[in-house]
């Protein structure tokens, strides 16, 4: 194990994690809302904005599903340190999932809960190369009247929408923006 | 603050627990995620749930309001305040309109809440079918299915027995057109103020369950079409500040059963006074500090 993975930590976790969480908290109540995040420096290719969230949300309770470029060593190595949480092969046993949107689709296996427990189900943190508040057109509960947002691709999530109350939530990283797309938003028009 | 506390009393692996209960409940409006609640240096029925979710949200520069039934100086508002002051550090004020965090038993305050806030509310029974459904396991299928049948029959027996829905408080609201959720006991006067800017989290300790209302999501109290939904309210004016539109409650003054209606927000209250305005049985604000120098 090299010493760079045990470096990049939040440097007083109560507090790092607390203000990362409330951003957290806001963009995921507020669909298409970009906000900035930090507290982490994670090894790259992986963003300040994904780094951040990994450590602020997962543990050793919280099975993670890394893309393929993703999981080098050292990732793999800085998340297993920070967060102790498995890191799992199999789609469909992740609580959380990391990668680029062309290697997280088709996201038709991922967890999308039960009827009786909608809440188990996977939450996808999408690395981008930008974020931007134009291109799809967003409505729905946290919404005032609509919002935009850059999304990889339209089907796949009104798909998603359409599962509702099952589905996934989506947060979308790049740099140290964030923005989170949450099951109940209906994309387009 | 006392730096022998963890910031906000709960360890990371539990606060990191409810902060994905969180953004599940977020994810889903109405819906009750279950969550691993734990013991609170206070009783059950204090506001445990909420104050593991005011734990899991606060950040030290929050500023945090704690109100019990409207009000910043009753017992359980005091000491829920004291508690986030002594492990959390964070400011604390008694105007709504300066809070970050509003931590609320039973009321929604009276001045409209803004975007940058949040609003706690402490539940005690957060199924609204378990007084119809005793078993969870039957009240989880209903949500599932979306049958919400009871709910409207326990509305039109009340019709049928008062001649009007009886249900004063906690009175049951669709969330988004799909789940049906329990509002904790807020007056019905509060429910059409659940439409708000402000993200809504609810946090049932004892019943171990997180459920949340996101900004904007359409909030429906149940009724039928004959007999629509009423918020009711006073007939009269706050006796302190004269308010005509706000949720009041009936205080007895003397043996002889006196009584007086003032304001259950007493912040709200607090800022008509300070700005003029005074009721039937109020002193004008001016007055009372002459008294007092």
């Amino acid at each position: 194990m090299q010493t760079q993975s045990l470096t990049g930590g939040f440097n007083d976790a109560p507090t790092a994690s607390a203000t990362a969480f409330r951003v957290v908290l806001d963009v995921m109540a507020r669909p298409g809302k970009i906000s900035e995040i930090t507290g982490a420096t994670p090894p790259a290719p992986l963003s300040i904005a994904a780094g951040t969230l990994l450590l602020t949300l997962c543990d050793p309770e919280t099975p993670l599903w890394m893309a393929s470029s993703f999981c080098s060593t050292d990732i793999k190595d800085w998340l297993r340190f920070h967060t102790g949480a498995p890191i799992v092969e199999s789609r469909s046993e992740a609580m959380f999932a990391l990668g680029s949107w062309a290697e997280l689709s088709p996201i038709t296996e991922f967890a999308i809960g039960t009827p009786e427990y909608p809440d188990r189900s996977a939450t996808l943190i999408v690395e981008m190369d930008a974020l931007t508040d134009s291109g799809t057109i967003l409505r729905g509960p946290g919404i005032k009247d609509t919002a935009e947002l850059s999304l990889p691709e339209v089907a796949a999530f009104q798909g998603n929408a359409g599962l509702f109350p099952l589905g996934l939530d989506f947060f979308f990283t790049s740099g140290n923006r964030i923005a989170a797309l949450p099951r109940t938003t209906k994309l387009g028009g | 603050m006392n730096s022998e506390y963890n910031f906000a009393y709960l360890d990371e692996q539990t606060k990191r627990m409810i902060r994905r209960a969180l953004l599940k409940g977020v994810a889903i409006p109405g819906y009750q995620v279950p969550f691993a609640s734990r013991e609170m240096p206070m009783p059950y029925g204090w506001g445990t749930g909420g104050v593991q979710v005011t734990a899991a949200c606060l950040t030290p520069d929050d500023t945090l309001k704690v109100i019990d039934q409207g009000a910043d100086d009753t017992t359980n508002a005091v000491s829920i305040r004291k508690f986030f002051e002594k492990t959390a550090g964070v400011a604390v004020s008694d105007e709504t309109a300066k809070a970050t965090v509003i931590q609320t038993r039973h009321r929604i305050p009276e001045r409209d809440l803004s975007e940058n806030q949040i609003i706690v509310y402490q539940v005690p029974i957060p199924e609204p079918l378990r007084f119809l459904e005793p078993r969870e396991t039957e009240t989880r299928k209903m949500h599932a299915l979306e049958e919400y049948g009871l709910m409207h029959v326990k509305l039109y027996e009340d019709i049928a027995r008062h001649g009007h829905i009886a249900t004063s408080y906690a009175y049951p609201v669709m969330i988004e057109g799909r789940y049906v959720m329990d509002p904790s006991p807020i007056p019905k006067f509060d429910n059409p103020k659940m439409e708000m800017a402000a993200l809504q989290l609810f946090g049932a300790g004892r019943e171990q369950r997180i459920y949340a209302v996101p900004p904007y999501t359409k909030v429906v109290s149940l009724d039928f079409e004959d007999y629509p939904f009423e918020k009711g309210g006073a007939t009269q004016g706050c006796g302190l500040c004269d308010a005509q539109d706000s949720y009041l409650d009936e205080m007895i003054m003397d043996d002889s059963g006196a009584r007086m209606s003032v304001c259950s927000d007493s912040d709200y209250c607090r800022e008509r006074r300070d700005a003029g305005y005074v009721g039937e049985m109020g002193v004008p604000q001016k007055t009372v500090t002459e008294d007092a120098a």
